[in-house]
């Protein structure tokens, strides 16, 4: 299991970085903005969360009970805890898929190819669903859930699939199809709310679309060009071993 | 199926190298799944503020 320990440890490593300077960026760009829109919650529209009122105005089918609030981290440091912590788990989650899926490419090969590699996660994992699903403010309009996940997942993976023919095959045939795949999902299109009536500002969600966008694209710049060094290092490393050994 | 298979400063064979690969990228699946999608209530209150910045589709 020494190349699953090896992937593990630089995805990791790499996560923890990229998650950490994720979580920061987030705390200037894009959490102050989700909380200004939360105090349009009350007026209509949208969820409610952080036990702050209760259950009315749903809408969009969230399954709390009438005024059933679950646990929810208190506002201030808890809650910038839990958001870096879940910026560090998934950003080794996505260390993991990128690690794993450049190995059968041959590897990354240090950090210009790594950062490559991230800009293409960046399109898979954020650019392509953001194009149909806009990042999304509290107390915005939505469709189903179920639907939005789904579509957001089948995008994610044809956006992914036809990035890998149009770049890892050279063939024209293939790199056609590659478009196709790339394509396809905005051709079917997201699932769209009813209604896109919001008291949330025109302004403020712009403001939060081009925050979650950048951070986004300066996460995974980061994450593909920090596990791009770290391969390379780790690499350069079991061969010096290897020789001593022989 | 059993050529040995030089990845990551480790010398490998095929199976076991696709066996591992698969293993690691399921469970970066796993992860994400569970911080970005789970429908469990304090997953996605602690999630909240990552999950819209992040964009994953969320409530």
């Amino acid at each position: 299991m020494t190349l699953f320990r090896n992937v593990v440890f630089v995805a990791a490593l790499a996560g923890l970085v990229a998650g950490l300077f994720m979580a920061a960026m987030q705390a200037y760009a894009t959490v102050p903005l989700i909380i200004q829109a939360e105090s349009f919650e009350g007026a209509g529209a949208g969820h409610h969360h952080h036990g702050e009122e209760a259950a009315d105005g749903h809408s969009h089918g969230e399954e709390a009970a009438e005024g059933e609030e679950g646990w929810a981290p208190a506002d201030g440091f808890e809650r910038f805890f839990y958001t870096s912590m879940a910026n560090i788990v998934t950003a080794i989650g996505f260390g993991l898929v990128l690690v794993v899926v450049s190995e059968f490419a041959g590897g990354i090969a240090g950090w210009r190819q790594g950062l490559f590699w991230g800009l293409a996660g960046f399109a898979t994992f954020a650019l392509a669903p953001g194009l149909g699903l806009p990042p999304e403010l509290p107390a915005m309009p939505a469709a189903e859930l179920g639907a939005r996940q789904t579509w957001w997942l089948a995008t994610v993976v044809a956006t992914g699939s036809g990035l890998a023919l149009i770049v890892l095959r050279r063939t024209p045939a293939l790199a056609a199809l590659g478009l196709v795949l790339i394509a396809a999902p905005h051709i079917v299109g997201a699932p769209q709310p009813a209604s896109f009536e919001t008291p949330v500002p025109a302004a403020l969600h712009h403001d939060f679309v081009v925050a979650v966008t950048v951070t986004n694209l300066l996460f995974w710049a980061v994450l593909g060009s920090v596990a791009g060094v770290l391969r390379a290092r780790f690499a350069d490393e079991a061969e010096a071993a290897q020789k001593s050994f022989a | 199926m059993n050529s040995s298979i030089r990845t990551f400063g480790t010398d490998v064979s095929a199976q076991s190298r696709l066996m591992q690969l698969a293993l690691a990228g399921l469970l970066g699946l796993f992860v994400i799944g569970f911080v970005g999608f789970s429908h469990l209530e304090a997953a996605h209150n602690a999630g909240h503020d990552y999950r819209h910045s992040m964009a994953f589709p969320c409530h």
